[in-house]
């Protein structure tokens, strides 16, 4: 079916596709509306699920914890603040590995106050053994978000589907939206494991000593240092269950192809941005714009960003005579993280592109065409001389 | 598991004892009954039995009179708490002159 519809709206569809068994969510700004959507269809019998209202974040994640270790397939969303409100629960959903799926709609975190976007809130969520995926669109927001329950339930580690605050969670744009039979197909034969059983009592999630102990029966049980381990390594092999996701869904929908990251004239670039989200569309502009100049530009929006693709994405970089990361978030006191990751992971190879780091558009600040395209065109002229200026703040209003 | 290659390794225990480890090592006191006071035990009847139930650890076996595992026993002295006959009192490992930690 075709549609017209918000960004918000098409997540609650991707929800409800997925026959979501519980949703639990406390509303906050850009995310409301994508939950008052799914508690419509709930209301309206349209969904059967339980839709419980909560009286914070914290709760709202406990809920998914609880309904995901008796089984149920649980969903939250949520954005910002809220977010960081989860945040004790964030780690503890991926310690418990529990595949529950949370939209996080990306937006600008406090203080000061903020509603509008940028990724300074699941960026600070980076460390807590989730996955993230950030869609660039609003077929890609309900792309993601099926796929996501997929992903989750195969590797067991919770998956966060970002995408940018107002700029997709609140435009109207058109997307297909999957026949209910294609996402039967799509999800059949996966679903969340069942912990919590009446008939065989256990603790889950108890205190582990620092060295490994004999269980019950005798048996060597894991203790904190493997159980992380496993998780460190579980993330590590979700590269191939992104892709595999990605390829299946193809074959019933015709979409997809991107399940890392999606190249826009990439193939004889020597200047390549990089950037996740909705900003990538807009950089396709600019790059259009270059190319006309002879200019040889591309642009990647990283769709994948934990587990990090990096032994996927160097050969795509380092190809390039140089990178333009562009940010919506910092780490206070160094530069953007996606830049100090593709340092990183360009560090080892032989060739080695001049790398910039420019933040745009925190708390919402416009991002001009214009100030993407002066940017872009700087480094493309003069790369090593640009690059000292890292990490460069694009949008920057002169004060007195 | 439907997924061999992800082998998930969370942390779990099931009811019986010691499920969390050699918890005894950890205990600085160490509860002694005294069967004089200790209603089972001077009636000879199954009745009280707070300590036992109140035990976070179960290691109080529900006899006559109740015994402790000093293998898990982590010392944290709630039956001596809970008992309304006080009859167990809790003693410092160091002066209770029994060389068993349980470790």
């Amino acid at each position: 079916m075709h549609c017209i519809e918000t960004g918000n709206t098409a997540a609650a569809t991707g929800v409800k596709l997925a026959r979501t068994q519980v949703i639990a969510a406390y509303p906050i700004t850009p995310q409301t509306p994508l939950t008052e959507k799914l508690s419509e269809f709930v209301a309206a019998g349209e969904m059967k699920a339980e839709y419980i209202p909560v009286e914070s974040e914290h709760s709202a994640l406990s809920v998914c914890i609880a309904a995901s270790s008796a089984g149920a397939r649980a969903f939250t969303a949520t954005s910002a603040n809220g977010l960081l409100y989860m945040h004790e629960q964030i780690h503890w959903a991926a310690g418990a590995r529990l595949p529950i799926v949370m939209c996080v709609v990306n937006r600008g975190v406090g203080a000061p106050w903020s509603v509008w976007n940028d990724h300074q809130d699941s960026m600070s969520q980076r460390d807590t053994g989730w996955i993230h995926l950030h869609a660039a669109s609003h077929q890609q927001i309900i792309d993601t978000v099926i796929q996501a329950f997929r992903i989750a339930e195969t590797v067991r580690i919770p998956v966060m589907v970002c995408y940018d605050g107002y700029l997709l969670s609140h435009t109207y744009m058109p997307y297909e939206v999957p026949d209910q039979d294609k996402v039967d197909r799509f999800l059949a034969g996966s679903a969340p494991a069942r912990l919590l059983d009446p008939s065989s009592p256990m603790n889950l999630n108890t205190v582990t000593l620092p060295n490994t102990r004999p269980d019950v029966r005798g048996d060597i049980a894991p203790a904190y240092m493997e159980i992380r381990h496993c998780l460190q390594q579980d993330l590590t092999r979700t590269t191939a269950v992104v892709e595999q996701a990605d390829r299946d869904y193809r074959d019933l929908t015709g979409r997809g192809g991107h399940p890392l990251y999606e190249c826009y004239r990439c193939e004889d670039a020597e200047f390549i941005a990089i950037c996740l989200g909705s900003l990538s569309r807009q950089l396709r502009g600019v790059v259009d714009s270059l190319r006309s100049a002879s200019v040889k530009t591309g642009v990647i929006a990283l769709r994948l960003y934990r587990p990090f693709p990096a032994e996927q994405l160097v050969p795509e970089l380092d190809k390039a005579r140089g990178v333009l990361v562009f940010e919506k978030a910092l780490s206070y006191g160094y530069e953007g993280p996606l830049f100090s990751e593709l340092k990183a992971a360009l560090y080892h190879g032989s060739r080695r592109p001049v790398l910039h780091n420019c933040i745009v558009g925190l708390g919402g600040r416009t991002i001009t065409t214009a100030d993407l395209h002066t940017a872009l065109a700087d480094f493309c002229v003069d790369p090593e001389t640009v690059r000292k200026a890292s990490p460069q703040w694009i949008g920057l209003a002169p004060l007195k | 598991m439907k997924n061999d290659k992800f082998a998930i390794n969370i942390s779990h225990s099931e009811p019986g004892p010691g499920d969390a480890g050699q918890t005894g090592s950890w205990r600085v006191e160490r509860p002694v009954l005294d069967a004089a006071k200790c209603i089972p035990a001077k009636t000879g009847k199954e009745s009280c039995f707070l300590c036992w139930m109140y035990c976070p650890d179960g290691v109080i076996s529900r006899t006559i009179p109740p015994g402790f595992d000093f293998q898990y026993c982590k010392g944290c002295g709630i039956c001596a708490e809970e008992c309304p006959a006080d009859a167990i009192t809790m003693v410092r490992e160091t002066e209770s002159g029994d060389e068993t930690t349980g470790c």
